[in-house]
């Protein structure tokens, strides 16, 4: 029998109580910098999540996932500035085409494996990445301003941060429990059994490709609702956000997290966009130090933050494979 | 003569210059344990591969129950009822025992395309599992992490997943490989039930294995059959004493001199 109470249900506990709580915290103090802060940690978290359904789950390390970003973020921010504001038609619209471009993505990256797997999605995330730069009716490499959330007539009002806020955690709670259930559901273990042994799938009568590509078009279109928020979140899209590097932080925050359970990838989120937050405050005073003892100019050290993240990214994957998640279970697996 | 459950004709194969499979013509009757024999590398396991359609064969065909299969895929094949077991143990290392029949018998279980329910809840998945891993003898070993289990349970399982997608044949590649013979032992009295039931296609190594349980015994060197017959003539055939049994023969001799 599992015992509820471990360290690690705990720990999850508490970091849900918090994020519940976060707003009213912030009605009391008015420290509104710490809601847009975790506003965009669950967006991310949404993305982090879907990710690892493909890479943690399927092994299937998709090196593009910020591509779904863009493109949830563009179907908004083009449709905004056609003059269609409508929720119900701009959100829909993003999934259809996210998980349309996973299709596409996934019916010919999934037929290679490995390093060709890796270099297929991000090949693709660049081709969208360019696109986007290229689109200079909306505002090329500039980038292009929304000047209204998505409208639900008066239904929800996304304008209202508090509002917003707690759609964001409605939906990444939905998010985790929709991948939790199809993680352990027939076809969660089709994809899971085609990540431990592929051949051994087929010998066993499994056609592993169709599941692996719906696999990917469920996590593509996931990670197109993240962008539909942050592109509300932020009232901006520009091509940065489906740059390669973003595709990368993503893949940091599941491996930090855990990519061994669902909800690990919300801790890796937390984690790093927290530490992105807090490590160039941090790194500030040694910068300021070291001018002083050596006269070298390094005021803008602090803008290479994740410097400090590498060695911290290199000590999870060595020490601790499960990352914040795999730590808390061990803990609790000892008490 | 009536058609075997399986009727392989002319199957070729070559790796560049070599000839893994030269022509091979095979019929296997319903209900008949068919063993192959043969040195390292007469294409034995190259004929497997392309019996479960893992490897393309270069000519031939190859017909499972009236139809042809040569150019099914994999998971049609074992959808029709020809299931392999693996030489090289072929599991799901960060699965259960359980999960990992489970999984076999979910394969034959209509789709997959189920997103909701707790397959590891489902008694449609798991008490045919349960009744696979009793008929190779691991009952009770079923919530054990395969990677945990020793090589013998692991071959016991291996065939327990080919059994679990309700096969009606088993195509067995070198079930006893690295078995000492105790559990070797084990694995023949398994393999003498299962006869009653199954057609089994056999690759084995074990020679006292092959003579106690085959039926008919084929002869493979080089990627060619030299004989196919019964073991008793299999065992006086003189072309098969000199380029296969002789060396053992001559060491048995020996033995019993």
């Amino acid at each position: 029998m599992r015992a509820w109470l471990t360290p690690r249900n705990a720990f999850v506990a508490a970091l849900l109580a918090i994020l519940a709580l976060l707003p009213i915290y912030v009605a009391v103090t008015g420290n509104s910098f710490v809601m847009t802060l975790f506003t965009r940690i669950m967006i991310l978290a949404i993305a982090a999540v879907s990710l690892n359904l493909i890479m943690g789950f399927g092994g299937m390390v998709s090196f593009g996932h910020a591509a779904y970003l863009g493109i949830g973020g563009y179907v908004v921010g083009i449709l905004a500035k056609e003059g269609v504001t409508s929720g119900l038609v701009q959100w829909p619209l993003a999934l259809l085409l996210s998980g349309l471009f996973g299709l596409g993505v996934g019916a010919l990256s999934l037929r290679t494996r490995g390093v060709y797997f890796i270099m297929i999605t991000l090949a693709f995330a660049q081709m969208v990445y360019y696109i986007a730069n290229g689109l200079d009716r909306y505002g090329g490499d500039d980038g292009l301003t929304i000047h209204h959330r998505s409208e639900f007539g008066g239904l929800v009002n996304l304008s209202n941060r508090t509002v917003f806020y707690y759609l964001c955690l409605a939906l990444l709670l939905a998010c985790v429990y929709g991948v939790w259930r199809i993680v352990n559901s027939r076809f969660g273990q089709v994809i899971q059994g085609a990540r431990s042994n592929d051949r051994r799938m087929r010998a066993i009568g499994f056609p592993t490709f169709r599941y692996k590509l719906v696999c990917f078009v469920i996590a593509g279109v996931l990670c197109g609702l993240s962008g539909v928020l942050l592109a509300n979140h932020t009232y901006f899209i520009s091509p940065a956000l489906m740059h390669w590097t973003r595709s990368g932080d993503l893949i940091v925050m599941a491996v930090l997290g855990g990519m061994g359970s669902v909800f690990g990838p919300v801790f890796g989120a937390v984690a790093f966009l927290m530490l992105e937050e807090i490590l160039p405050p941090l790194i500030k005073p040694f910068a300021a130090l070291f001018t002083i003892l050596t006269g070298i100019d390094a005021s803008h050290a602090h803008e290479y933050w994740q410097l400090a993240l590498g060695p911290l990214f290199l000590l999870v994957v060595l020490f601790a494979r499960g990352g914040i998640d795999g730590l808390l279970l061990e803990s609790s697996r000892r008490a | 003569m009536p058609e075997g459950l399986l009727e392989i004709e002319g199957l070729s194969k070559r790796f560049g210059g070599v000839v893994a499979s030269d022509s091979i013509s095979l019929s296997v009757p319903k209900g008949e344990l068919h063993a192959i024999i043969g040195p390292n590398g007469a294409g034995k396991t190259t004929l497997i591969g392309q019996l479960a359609g893992e490897l393309a064969p270069d000519a031939g065909r190859i017909r499972f129950d009236g139809q042809d299969v040569t150019a099914l895929p994999t998971f049609r094949r074992s959808q029709l009822g020809l299931a392999r077991s693996f030489q090289i143990t072929s599991l799901f290392l960060d699965f259960t025992a359980l999960d990992n029949v489970a999984l076999a018998v979910q394969a034959h279980a209509g789709h997959s395309f189920h997103f909701w329910r707790d397959a590891r809840r489902e008694a449609a998945l798991r008490e045919p599992a349960r009744a696979a891993l009793a008929r190779v003898g691991l009952a009770g070993r079923g919530d054990v992490l395969v990677s945990k289990m020793s090589h013998g349970e692991h071959r016991q399982l291996e065939i327990a997943m080919a059994l679990a997608t309700t096969p009606r044949m088993l195509l067995l590649d070198e079930p006893m490989a690295g078995m000492g013979p105790e559990e070797s032992a084990r694995i023949v009295k398994m393999l003498r039930e299962l006869k009653r039931d199954l057609t089994i296609l056999l690759i084995e190594h074990d020679m006292e294995a092959v003579f106690a349980l085959a039926d008919r015994i084929t002869v493979l060197v080089y990627g060619r059959i030299i004989a196919s017959d019964r073991p008793e003539a299999i065992r006086a055939n003189q072309e098969v004493r000199q380029a296969y049994l002789g060396e053992q023969q001559a060491v048995q001799g020996v033995g019993h001199g």
